[in-house]
C-alpha cells in the first residue's frame, strides 16, 4: 500500500519529470511545465522520450495527423509568444470551401487573413525532405530543449512503481527514476499497457479508423486548384461522416473522418465527381499518392487517466471528436503542467484540477456526437443539403447581415469553438427561421427545377 | 516572405492602427517588424520597434478608450489579429495565458519609466 504525505507529492527543486512521447501533448506539457516552474523559481528536470525521428520523411516520422492548426489555437499559441515558423507552416489557410453534391461554396476567414496553419507533423510523406520544410513536431520539441528539456530518443518498455517515484527502462537497458511521469502516447496500444501497470484504473480511449492520404503535385498545380483553401465535403457516402482535402506546400492531404473506414470506403470517395473535378483531369491519383494510411483516433475519452505520480494527456487521455487534435493536446498538456506545477502530483491533485479538463472535452464531445449524427442526417439529404448551401449563398449575398449559418459551418469545419457553442448558437431562431424559409425554397425548386448552373460563391461568416 | 507565414500581409509603410481610432483587437507580429510612432509639434516621434511575436494594441482589450499611439510596418511585416471575444473566452478558462501578456507590459513599464528618468 503506497502511503505517502501530502509533501512527497509536490514537486521541488531537483525534480525529475519523464515525458513518454514527444508529439504536441507531450511536448506542450514538458513546455509549459517549464514555464511555470521558472515562474515560481523552482529549478526541475524534464527528459522527453521519443524514438521516433520527425526529420525521417514518410511513416518514420510521421505522426499521422491530418496536419491542421486551428484559427483559435493560432491565435491563443500567438498570445503565448509561440509563433510558428514559415518552414513549419506549409500553407496558410484563408477560407473553408464546402462541396456538396448541389454545388461548392466559400467560407473565407472573418479578418480576411490567414488563421489557420496546415503543417506536417513529421517532415512529410515518402519523397519529402528537408527543403519542402520542418516539421511540426520538431519545431514544439525545440522549445522544449529551449525551455531546458531534454530529448532522449529512446523507447520505454516498462514502468515499476516505486517507494519513491516510478522507474523507467527503455529499449536500451537504462534506467532511470522519476518523481512524475507523463503519458503523451497517443493511441499506442502497446505503450498504453505500460501505463496499466502503473495507473492500474486507467481505462484507454476508444477508438475508430480514418484514412490519411498524400498527393503529390508542384506547388503551383496545388495554388491553382486548391489556393489557400481546405476543402471539405459533405457527400452522401457510407461511413463517412466529414472528408477534407489540406493544400500544403507541394503535397494536399486527404482526411475521411468516420466509422471504420477501410479502402473500398475510401475509394468511393476519391472516385467520386464532387472530388474528382478539384484534381487536374490528366492527373491519375495513384500514380501521386506517395503514403496512405489507416490511423486511429481517440472517438472516447480515457476513464481515470491519472494516479499518483502519473498522468496522461492529449489522445491518451481525451481529445476533441473529430478535431483539432493538437488543440486538445494544448488544452490537457497544459492542464496537467498546471497542475503537476501549482497543485502537486498525487491522484487527488490531477482529480481535482486536471480531471475536469477532461471531463470538459468529453461533454463537449457528446453534443459533438448529436451535431454529427444531425450532419449525418443532412448529408443523406439532398433537399436539406440544398437548403444549407442556399441559405449560406444568400447570407453573403447580404453585406450587412450576420452570417450564422456561414459562421456555424466555419466553427463546425475548422474546429475552432466548442460543440456546445456550436449547439447554442444553432437553436437561434433567427437562424431557424432562415433556414427554414430556404427548406421551403429548396422544396419548391425541386418540385419545380430550373436550369440553373452550380456556381461557387463566396461567404462570409 | 514566404507566403505560408500566418496573418495579414502589411506592406512597408502600410498603417497597421491609426491613432484616435476604436481598438477591439490585439495584434500578433508573426514575421517582420512594426514601428510604434506618436507625433508632437507636428513631428513624428518614436517610441518603439517591435518584432516577430510580439504584439500590440493591448490597451484596447483592457481599456475602451482609442489607440493611444499609430503603428505602421517596417517593411513587409505579416501580422495576427487576436479578436477581443476569442481572447477573453480563452482567458476565462485558462489565466495563465495572461501571465506574458502581464510580463511583456510590466517590461513596457519599466522601459518606460527608465526614459521618464532619462528625459
Amino acid at each position: 500500500m503506497r502511503d505517502f504525505s501530502s509533501e512527497h507529492f509536490l514537486l521541488q527543486d531537483g525534480s525529475k519529470i519523464a515525458v513518454i512521447g514527444g508529439g504536441p501533448a507531450g511536448s506542450f506539457f514538458a513546455y509549459f511545465a517549464l514555464d511555470f516552474a521558472e515562474r515560481l523559481g523552482m529549478d526541475i528536470n524534464v527528459d522527453i522520450y521519443e524514438p521516433k525521428d520527425f526529420n525521417c520523411a514518410g511513416p518514420k516520422g510521421c505522426n499521422n495527423c491530418g496536419g491542421i492548426v486551428s484559427e483559435s489555437l493560432i491565435q491563443t499559441l500567438s498570445t503565448e509568444g509561440l509563433v510558428l515558423s514559415s518552414d513549419v507552416i506549409r500553407r496558410g489557410i484563408e477560407s473553408y470551401t464546402m462541396h456538396l453534391e448541389q454545388g461548392s461554396t466559400v467560407i473565407k476567414t472573418p479578418f480576411q487573413e490567414q488563421r489557420i496553419a496546415a503543417m506536417f507533423r513529421g517532415i512529410g510523406p515518402l519523397g519529402a525532405d528537408e527543403k519542402d520544410g520542418d516539421s511540426f513536431d520538431n519545431y514544439l520539441l525545440d522549445l522544449c530543449r529551449q525551455a531546458g528539456a531534454s530529448v532522449i530518443h529512446d523507447r520505454i518498455t516498462s514502468a515499476i512503481r516505486t517507494a519513491d517515484g516510478v522507474t523507467l527502462q527503455t529499449k536500451s537497458e537504462q534506467k532511470a527514476r522519476y518523481d512524475l511521469v507523463v503519458g503523451a502516447v497517443g493511441l499506442n496500444a502497446k505503450t498504453l499497457d505500460i501505463f496499466k501497470s502503473i495507473c492500474p484504473s486507467f481505462e484507454p480511449p476508444k477508438t475508430t479508423k480514418t484514412y490519411i492520404s498524400e498527393f503529390r503535385m508542384e506547388p503551383e498545380v496545388i495554388d491553382k486548384h486548391f489556393g489557400n483553401s481546405m476543402h471539405v465535403f459533405l457527400l452522401n457516402l457510407p461511413n463517412i461522416k466529414f472528408g477534407a482535402l489540406i493544400p500544403k506546400g507541394c503535397f494536399v492531404t486527404l482526411v475521411l473522418l468516420g466509422n471504420d473506414i477501410d479502402k473500398e470506403i475510401a475509394s468511393n470517395f476519391v472516385n467520386s465527381d464532387a472530388v474528382k473535378k478539384l484534381f487536374p483531369p490528366e492527373i491519375d491519383l495513384d500514380d501521386i499518392t506517395p503514403c496512405k494510411c489507416f490511423p486511429s483516433i481517440n472517438v472516447k475519452g480515457a476513464k481515470l487517466a491519472f494516479d499518483d505520480r502519473v498522468v496522461l494527456v492529449g489522445d491518451s487521455a481525451s481529445s476533441k471528436l473529430y478535431k483539432n487534435g493538437v488543440g486538445a493536446a494544448y488544452i490537457t498538456g497544459k492542464a496537467a503542467a498546471n497542475t503537476a506545477i501549482f497543485n502537486g502530483i498525487s491522484a487527488a491533485a490531477f482529480k481535482k484540477y486536471y480531471q475536469p479538463v477532461c471531463r470538459s472535452l468529453e461533454n463537449d464531445n457528446k453534443l459533438g456526437r448529436f451535431i454529427f449524427a444531425v450532419t449525418s442526417i443532412i448529408q443523406k439529404s439532398n433537399l436539406l443539403k440544398s437548403a444549407m448551401l442556399g441559405l449560406v449563398i444568400t447570407e453573403q449575398n447580404k453585406q450587412n447581415r450576420k452570417r450564422r449559418m456561414s459562421s456555424i459551418l466555419w466553427d463546425t469545419f475548422t474546429g475552432s469553438a466548442t460543440y456546445r457553442n456550436i449547439f447554442l448558437r444553432f437553436l437561434n431562431p433567427l437562424l431557424i427561421i432562415p433556414l427554414i424559409w430556404s427548406i421551403i425554397k429548396s422544396m419548391f425548386n425541386i418540385i419545380f427545377p430550373r436550369n440553373e448552373k452550380q456556381q461557387v460563391r463566396t461567404a462570409l461568416p | 516572405m514566404r507566403n505560408s507565414k500566418l496573418g495579414r500581409l502589411y506592406r512597408d509603410g502600410e498603417i497597421v492602427i491609426n491613432k484616435g481610432d476604436v481598438g477591439t483587437c490585439l495584434f500578433v507580429i508573426q514575421e517582420g517588424k512594426v514601428e510604434v510612432f506618436d507625433e508632437r509639434d507636428g513631428a513624428e516621434v518614436k517610441i518603439a520597434e517591435l518584432g516577430a511575436s510580439e504584439f500590440f494594441g493591448e490597451m484596447g482589450l483592457f481599456e475602451k478608450d482609442v489607440r493611444s499611439c499609430t503603428v505602421r510596418a517596417l517593411g513587409n511585416a505579416k501580422i495576427l489579429t487576436i479578436d477581443k471575444k476569442n481572447f477573453y473566452k480563452t482567458i476565462q478558462k485558462d489565466p495563465t495565458l495572461a501571465y506574458r501578456l502581464l510580463q511583456k507590459m510590466s517590461f513596457r513599464l519599466r522601459e518606460l519609466n527608465k526614459k521618464v528618468m532619462q528625459s
